[in-house]
């Protein structure tokens, strides 16, 4: 069902502007986190990737006048949150054991 | 009695008390001399002490449960006209298919209650026998562990009332068999004779399970009630045919187990373990179960009558080959062994001429003499320090003056001297085959009664009589735990024809009668009364000669070691070809390794070589080859780098989204 929520005004800008935003930080990402080398700007990247997600979720959501895509928002954040303490965590780790967080320094796992 | 399961349930607690203390000891012992093993160092006094009370109490017990209940029914039978009906006890139901159920039940009947009378009795007093034989022993504990194991199993199979619980025991008697023939299990050949006697019972056991499926297919039934079918001749199926299978089977079983025909090989060289156990297992009960077995199924028999004969011919002729072995063995307990294989070739001659009573007295009595005999000689060897070559002993009558008396006497007891108890059973056996008109066959047993008396007093002569050879002046008589045994087991040797004298010398042939109402009976003909006394004056005539004839060779024997008697050396000599060939145990060894083994061998390696290297592990080395070549291949993908499985799984979701897209 597409439409207004009751008591929302109507859109400002329009929805396929946010979805070529989202798909744009999408992209960005993808790629951030294909080349860079460092770990963290891997790991930022790969937040941005899910918050370009977020974003399509809430366009979405505004655009079928459907709760569910914001409560999945919630749960996304929330699931970033957890891995953002898990992966900063590994990252420290790393950095104390190798002194370095260069993805391509530390191919351990290889034949 | 109420409880006839008590009676194998006792040794059987025996067993797991003894195998339970020897093992938690042993590994102690070993714990505390780290790790190093002292063989031939004896067990600390007091743990001896628990194997032994343990060991004999638990038979003991058995014995004395055995006598409460086997007495008032053998009484009872006695008196009752008909004999009294069987006892018999369900313990549990084993096995339930359908209608069809395989009960643990017990029997007690006159045939098992004759055979646990003597089986409780040996037993009892060779466990007694075992304390002061094994007392220097480092496997004491085991060892008694094993025997009251042999116990358990042997008095299954007397007590069992059906044909699967009769096998429980059977195989429970083989194992213990191979377990303590292996006693030694140190020594190659101790270690290989066990093998030998477990495998040649394997051919027998094949006979014998058939056998018990094809007792099912006759009767639809395996418990012993089928005998009183087999007694109306109620059959199923193709009847005289299925008959013939089946009774020709069962004594395949029989044969295997009581050293019979070709599958006698195996006992000689049982003689590897200890002396007891030779006593117990391989001379007066555990080889005694296959004549146990035809007497048990002598109904089934009744009614294939050429199956018996072939009984009676196969025991004939086993018991006059083993005889003529048994005159050029030298090692004492082997001469015994030839003999056990022998007279149980007469038990099988008795039983093959319908005298299925005379077999079983037989079985008695031998059980009484024959383990007064080896006892004996476990006596003998025991004073000689594990000497066994009778040619290097002789004249020790003075130094163990109690073996040398007690041995004497089952001597003439097994030579059937009049009136000791190997004289009625032999004769009756011999008279029944007289009586059947079984001419040749009483021949060969009336010639093989004489060679008996030979070998058996040459025995006796060379170990006790003429000069003292070797270290026989340093000889020393065995403790009384071993010599009390020897008394006891020699009076029954004495009196235990008593039960058995036939009606023409004043008896009553009470075990003849006794045994009536669980064997069958067949009609054998009648003699004239003057043809039977002048058989048994023949056949003690016979047996004086054999005694004679071994006393004039061996009796003031003084060779030297190589030909202890001039005279025996050159008749030996005279008979050439022949005689070494007796001399050498008819080369019958050689020839099953030549006829049999090697042929299956040759078949084996050629399996082994070409079917099992080449085919079957070519198969499993070639997948393992893929496997690894795949491996190989794939484990380039694991670079290692993170990216590159980022970039791996994002191509792949490209390629699924894709994939939906297009469909």
């Amino acid at each position: 069902m597409t439409g207004a929520l009751p008591g929302v005004a109507p859109m400002a800008v329009p929805p396929g502007a946010f979805l070529v935003v989202a798909t744009l930080l999408f992209a960005i990402g993808l790629a951030g986190a294909l080349l860079k080398r460092n770990a963290l700007s891997i790991f930022l990247s790969i937040e941005l990737m899910l918050n370009a997600v977020n974003l399509l979720f809430l366009t979405y959501a505004r655009m079928r006048g459907d709760l569910a895509g914001q409560m999945i928002v919630f749960f996304v954040i929330a699931v970033a949150a957890a891995e953002a303490a898990v992966g900063l965590a590994i990252f420290v780790a790393l950095f104390r054991t190798h002194r370095t967080v260069d993805v391509d320094k530390i191919a351990l796992l290889k034949w | 009695m109420k409880q006839l399961w008590l009676i194998p349930a006792l040794p059987l607690a025996g067993f797991l008390l003894n195998g339970l203390v020897a093992l938690v000891a042993s590994s102690m012992r070993a714990e505390k001399e780290s790790g190093a093993d002292h063989p031939g160092v004896p067990l600390p006094y007091a743990q001896r002490l628990f194997h032994g009370v343990v060991g004999v109490g638990s038979v003991g017990l058995a014995a004395v449960l055995s006598f409460a209940a086997l007495v008032p029914y053998a009484l009872g039978s006695m008196h009752a006209p008909e004999g009294l009906a069987p006892i018999v006890q369900k313990v549990y139901t084993w096995m339930a298919a359908g209608d069809y159920t395989v009960d643990v039940a017990f029997r007690l009947d006159t045939l098992s209650a004759l055979m646990l009378s003597f089986v409780t009795l040996v037993g009892t007093l060779i466990h007694v026998y075992s304390v002061g034989y094994m007392q220097k022993e480092e496997g004491y504990g085991r060892y008694f562990s094993y025997l009251n194991l042999f116990m358990f199993a042997m008095l299954t199979l007397v007590l069992a009332d059906s044909l699967p619980l009769l096998f429980v025991g059977w195989e429970g008697v083989g194992l213990c068999s191979y377990l303590l023939i292996g006693y030694y299990y140190d020594k190659d050949f101790a270690v290989a004779a066990g093998k030998k006697a477990f495998i040649a019972n394997r051919v027998g056991d094949f006979g014998m399970v058939l056998g018990i499926f094809g007792v099912f297919a006759l009767f639809g039934t395996a418990d012993f009630s089928f005998v009183e079918l087999a007694k109306r001749q109620v059959l199923a199926g193709n009847a005289p045919l299925g008959v013939y299978a089946v009774c020709l089977l069962l004594f395949l079983g029989a044969c295997g187990k009581s050293a019979q025909g070709p599958l006698y090989v195996w006992l000689p060289d049982a003689m590897a373990g200890p002396t007891p156990v030779s006593a117990l297992i391989h001379a007066a009960t555990m080889v005694t179960a296959g004549v146990y077995l035809i007497a048990r199924c002598s109904a089934l028999f009744v009614l294939a009558p050429d199956a018996l004969t072939l009984v009676a011919w196969i025991g004939a002729g086993t018991a006059i080959f083993a005889a003529t072995i048994g005159l050029a063995q030298n090692d004492i307990k082997k001469v015994l062994a030839y003999s056990t294989v022998s007279q149980l070739g007469y038990m099988f001659l008795a039983c093959g001429v319908g005298a299925f009573g005379a077999g079983m007295f037989h079985v008695f009595t031998h059980s009484f003499f024959k383990a007064c005999l080896f006892l004996g000689s476990g006596s003998v060897i025991h004073a000689m320090h594990h000497e066994q070559d009778m040619r290097k002993m002789g004249g020790l009558a003075g130094r163990i003056p109690q073996t040398f008396r007690t041995m004497l006497v089952a001597t003439l007891a097994i030579a059937g001297i009049f009136p000791l108890a190997g004289f009625f059973s032999k004769d009756m056996i011999l008279g029944s085959a007289a009586a059947s008109g079984h001419w040749v066959l009483y021949l060969v047993g009336l010639f093989t009664a004489g060679l008996t008396a030979f070998y058996m007093f040459r025995l006796v002569s060379m170990t006790f009589f003429g000069a003292p050879r070797g270290h026989a002046e340093h000889a020393h008589e065995s403790p009384a735990t071993m010599t009390v045994p020897l008394w006891i087991l020699a009076a029954f040797s004495v009196v235990a024809g008593a039960v058995g004298i036939p009606a023409i010398l004043g008896g009553t042939d009470a075990v003849g009668r006794f045994l009536e109402p669980s064997v069958a009976h067949p009609p054998i003909g009648e003699m004239a009364h003057g043809l039977e006394i002048g058989l048994m004056l023949l056949s003690l005539g016979v047996a004086v000669t054999g005694l004679a004839w071994a006393w004039r060779w061996y009796g003031r024997a003084a060779g030297p070691v190589e030909a202890v008697s001039p005279q025996a050396h050159a008749f030996y000599e005279k008979t050439g070809a022949l005689g070494r060939l007796v001399a050498n145990r008819w080369n019958v060894d050689e020839g099953i390794e030549a006829l049999v083994l090697s042929p299956f061998r040759k078949i084996g390696t050629f399996l082994w070589r070409g079917f099992d290297a080449l085919f079957i592990d070519g198969i499993a080395n070639a997948s393992a080859f893929l496997v690894e070549l795949l491996g190989d291949l794939l484990r380039f993908f694991t670079t290692g780098h993170v990216r590159n499985y980022a970039l791996a799984f994002t191509l792949g979701f490209a390629a699924l989204v894709a994939y939906v897209w297009m469909s």
